[in-house]
Parts: C-alpha cells; structure tokens; sequence
C-alpha cells in the first residue's frame, strides 16, 4: 500500500488535478491532506473564498448527496466534515481579513422539553462542513434562547430539532412568538426530527422540513441564494 | 449453572409476545417532556407499576424495564449520573413486583438504550468508557432482579459491543436489538447481514437478537426477513412502532391501527422473529390483538416484500443494502491512496 501512497504528490498536481484529489480525500476523511492541500493553493494564489467554495465546499457537496442517497453513512460522514474543518480552520482567519461573504449563519438547538441532539449535531457538523457558521444552542431551548440568539449572532437561519412527538409542536411556539415580534420574516426556519413530515413544517409555518442533515444543507443553501437573489434586487 | 428464565421459556414456546411502547405511555400517563423517565420508578412507583401492567395484562410475557435512558451518560443531561445504580435497581424491583404477581412465567427485560454519545473515532466515547457506563447500569438491573439485560435502540455496532461487554461483566444473559431507520440500514451504516456478522462475532452473544423501533413496521419486516436470509440459527426479535407518527390537528397520534399491528405480529412470525412485539405508539390494545392473531392464525411461509408492503404500507427507501441494488459508491476521480 506504500507504494500507492507514494504515488500521490499533492504538490506535483496541477489546479484540476488538486482539486479533483481534495474531493476524493474529503470524501475519505482525511483531514492531514486536505490541510496540505489547501496550503498549496493558497501558495499559489489562490483566493481563500476560491478554495472554500470551489474545493471544499464543492467536495463536501458530493459527501452530502451521498449521504442523501444512502451511499454513506454517519461515520464517513463525520470524518468527511473534520477534514473540512481542518482545512475551515486555515481558510478562516484569512476569509475575516479578506471580507469575503459568509455562505450563512445558522443558530440550532433542540427544542424544550427535548433532550434529544444527536440529529442535532449531525446538522450542525455537516452544516459547518458546507462552509456555514453555526451558533448551537445545545437541547432543552426556550423560545426567548432561540430569539435572543438569532439577533445576537446576527443568522440567516433558525433550525429546530425534536425527536419526540410530544415536543415537536413546540416549535410552532417559537415561531408564533417570532411573528409576534415581527422578526419571522428575516430568517429562514428549518425543523427537522425524526417524527416530523413535511406537512408539519408547513403547518407550523415552517420554511422547510429537512428529512436529515444532508437536506438540511440543500435547503439552507438553496434557500441563501434566494436571499442574496432578493437583497441585489432589491 | 441453572439455564435462564427466558431461555426456558423459549424452549417451550413457538413465540412470545413482548411488550409495546415505554416512552409514548409514559406521556399518556403525564410525563412532562423533558423530564426523564426513569425519575418516576422513584417518584411515581405506582405508575410505573401501571406501565408494567398493561403489557401483562395484554398478553405480553416479557416487558423492558423503565430504564432506555438509565445510563450515566443520559442520566447526567437531568444532573442524576449520580442515580444510575437507585433508578435501576427500583425500575427492575417494580418490574419484578409485577412479574411474579402475574400468574404466569413473565420475563423482566432489564431495558439498555444508547449512550447517546457518538463513539471514537468520530465522536468524544471511547470503548471502555462506554463498557463502563452500560456495566454500571447493568449490574443494577441485576442486583433489582431482572431476568435479562435488554440492549435496545443501538445503532453503532461499537456500543453494541460495549454492552455485549458489559452484560459479559455482570455475568448476565441478554438480548440485543438495533434501530435500522437510515434506507433501512442503522444511522451508522449496519445492514441486517452486517448486524448478524456482529453478532456471529462477539465472544458473549445473545440469547436473541434483533431490530427495533426504526421507521415503520414494514421496514422492520424487510430488516427481520435480512435477518433470516443469512441463515442464522438464533433466536430473532421483531419490536416495530406502529405506524409512522402523524401530525392531526396539533396532535400527534402513530397511524398504525390494532388491527394493522396483528397483521404484523403475524408477518413477524412468519419472517422467523420468535419474540415479537411494539415500539413507540403500540399500546396494551395493539397487544392484546398482537396476541390474538398470533394464538388464532397458522404460521404461513415467509412473506414476500411485495406482500409486507401491501399488508402494512410501502418501505422507506428502494433498496435496504442487502440485495446490491442500492446506490453504488461514486467513483474517484483522482488516485486512490493506500
């Protein structure tokens, strides 16, 4: 196997070639390489919100359609969005210097009542994978936490997690209140949870249900270029 | 060594019946979400007893202990990682109580769900800090006279066999089940073949194995019938919720009706499970016609999944991981490393 390892030069590929190999290793969760990696483009000149979107953010893409398809699962999932974040940890410092846009910012918690977060965590994780910030508020929220939250850190979007059928109806306490203080329509809700549907979110009044995590980043991104698309029409 | 209670009982019985759901009769009985359950094996004796009893009442000859959530890691989100060794010893007590009272041989399942902690190497939970957790709540359910250990609701195969491990520590028979709820393998990936690869391996393995709770009583069927197909000679458990929750003028009710639920004990049955019983949304009235189908109707051939799919409703996804006509892996566009 040594020799196979030995073949790969990560500073002898090209730009496509680098590119096309920092996609194989995310989707193999191999943080080390995709540090190197990102340090040679950088060395090269490349624009740090370049590799973030065209490399990482473009890799993780594919991890998350196959996790969507059920291709991959949880654990190659999670090593797949540590190697992002090794290479996140790089990009970030100089993305701050570089005003470069933020693909999002999301606040997440689980809702009162609810102490469940493991499907929490998966959204929250596979959502910095994607490139967003997340603010994550931990289980057992209120509704005051979560609007205090969205206005501190300043989101794009408020996600809610329940796995139980006797707390899932509290998210529609949380949106009934951010109505009643006219803030709704600034931000995107997600909900998501084991026994929830689509029909509740929708009932609940909700931007969307995302069946897992890898939909939970389709929708918030979706959902992000709706907002730039209306902030530069408007 | 005198063989176990629910291994005796087995060698009696073509099937039995197991019991339906904890978590969704405890709020019907006015658990407050967000508190723990198993706070009330103290706190509210009596209902827990109620608990019990519905399932015994029912026709079930093994329950599962309130105690899913009795670990120290699950516990410690209610500051009460200091009560696992008092709330398992009270919930197998309670248990007991009823058991014995019953009239009947009546198995006392010492319930053990997941840590609810993501296991090394992608989460913080090494091995030995999940054996110690799972023997700590182990050695209670003992010491409150459980017949067996019930490892539930798992679905990394590591934390399954940490409490394979831990059940081993205690000197304790037991049973084991996953929850196979992501296109019909368990949220980390497991296949029912890959689930009887695990079992097949452990140096200590279960009395009974199986599939629980999951996404409805179909996907359940097809996990049990994966089960089957592999050959496995040991003894298969079926506990599926009823139906799929549903969302009805801001209630939430599960749609699978007692009568649904017969047809799928029967269905169980005939896939090969041999302890057949609910989950989440099954209450004593699921049960009693559970039991009453399964007394009355003649055992048939194993279904077909076209048949489980019209008597109890279509599957979650196209393919379960077991048949290669699922999703193939993408190809790579660079080198693969070694």
């Amino acid at each position: 196997m040594a020799e196979e390892e030995d073949d790969i030069i990560l500073s002898e590929l090209d730009d496509e070639e680098l590119v096309a190999q920092m996609m194989d290793d995310l989707y193999d969760g191999l943080a080390e390489e995709i540090e190197e990696a990102t340090n040679i483009l950088l060395e090269r000149g490349w624009e740090p919100y370049q590799i973030l979107t065209e490399a990482l953010v473009a890799g993780m893409t594919i991890v998350g359609h196959d996790f969507r398809d059920g291709i991959l699962f949880v654990p190659e999932v999670l090593l797949a969005a540590n190697a992002m974040k090794a290479g996140m940890s790089i990009l970030k410092p100089l993305l701050a210097e570089t005003g470069a846009p933020t693909i999002g910012r999301m606040v997440v918690g689980t809702v009162k009542g609810d102490i469940h977060d493991i499907g929490k965590n998966l959204v929250s994780m596979m959502m910095e994978g994607a490139g967003f910030e997340v603010v994550d508020l931990g289980i057992n929220c209120e509704a005051e936490k979560y609007l205090n939250a969205l206005e501190a850190e300043n989101a794009d979007i408020l996600g809610m997690s329940a796995l139980l059928t006797t707390t899932m109806p509290y998210m529609k306490v949380v949106i009934d209140e951010m109505v009643a203080k006219g803030m709704r329509d600034d931000y995107i809700i997600l909900v998501g949870g084991a026994p929830l549907n689509e029909e509740f979110g929708k009932a609940i009044g909700a931007d969307a249900y995302c069946r897992d995590a890898a939909v939970a980043v389709e929708t918030a991104k979706a959902f992000m270029a709706r907002k730039h698309n209306q902030a530069s029409a408007g | 060594m005198s063989q176990d209670a629910l291994s005796t009982l087995l060698d009696t019985r073509e099937w039995l019946l197991a019991d339906g759901a904890t978590g969704t009769t405890l709020f019907n009985m006015g658990l407050t979400s967000g508190d723990a359950p198993e706070m009330w094996n103290v706190d509210h004796p009596d209902r827990v007893r109620a608990l019990y009893q519905g399932p015994v009442d029912a026709g079930s000859d093994l329950f599962l202990t309130n105690t899913f959530g009795g670990n120290a890691s699950r516990l410690k989100l209610h500051e009460a990682q200091n009560r696992v060794g008092e709330l398992n010893r009270v919930a197998a007590e309670l248990g007991r109580e009823v058991a014995d009272k019953a009239g009947r041989p009546v198995i006392v399942a010492g319930s053990m769900g997941p840590t609810g902690e993501i296991m090394e190497p992608m989460g913080p939970l090494s091995f030995d800090g999940a054996v110690e957790m799972f023997h700590e709540q182990a050695d209670a359910l003992k010491a409150g006279g459980v017949d067996v250990l019930w490892v539930e609701t798992i679905s990394s195969p590591d934390e399954y066999k940490a409490a394979a491990r831990a059940a081993e520590l205690s000197g304790m028979p037991w049973c084991g089940t996953m929850s196979f709820d992501t296109a019909g393998r368990t949220m980390m990936g497991l296949t029912s073949a890959d689930m009887v690869k695990l079992v097949d391996g452990l140096p200590n393995p279960p009395i009974a194995f199986g599939a629980n709770c999951g996404v409805g009583a179909s996907d359940l069927l097809r996990t049990v019938l994966g089960f089957a197909q592999t050959g496995t000679e040991r003894t298969l458990i079926a506990k599926g919720n009823a139906g799929i929750p549903k969302y009805v003028e801001g209630h939430i009710h599960y749609d699978g009706t007692p009568e649904l639920m017969a047809d799928y004990a029967v269905m169980a049955r005939d896939c090969g499970a041999r302890i057949i019983g609910g989950c989440c949304g099954t209450t004593p009235e699921h049960l009693r016609h559970m039991r009453e189908a399964l007394e009355t109707r003649p055992k048939g051939p194993a279904p077909t999944l076209e048949a489980i799919a019209e008597a109890l409703g279509g599957f979650s996804s196209a393919s379960d991981g077991t048949d290669d006509k699922g999703p193939a892996r993408r190809e790579r566009r660079g080198r693969r490393r070694g």
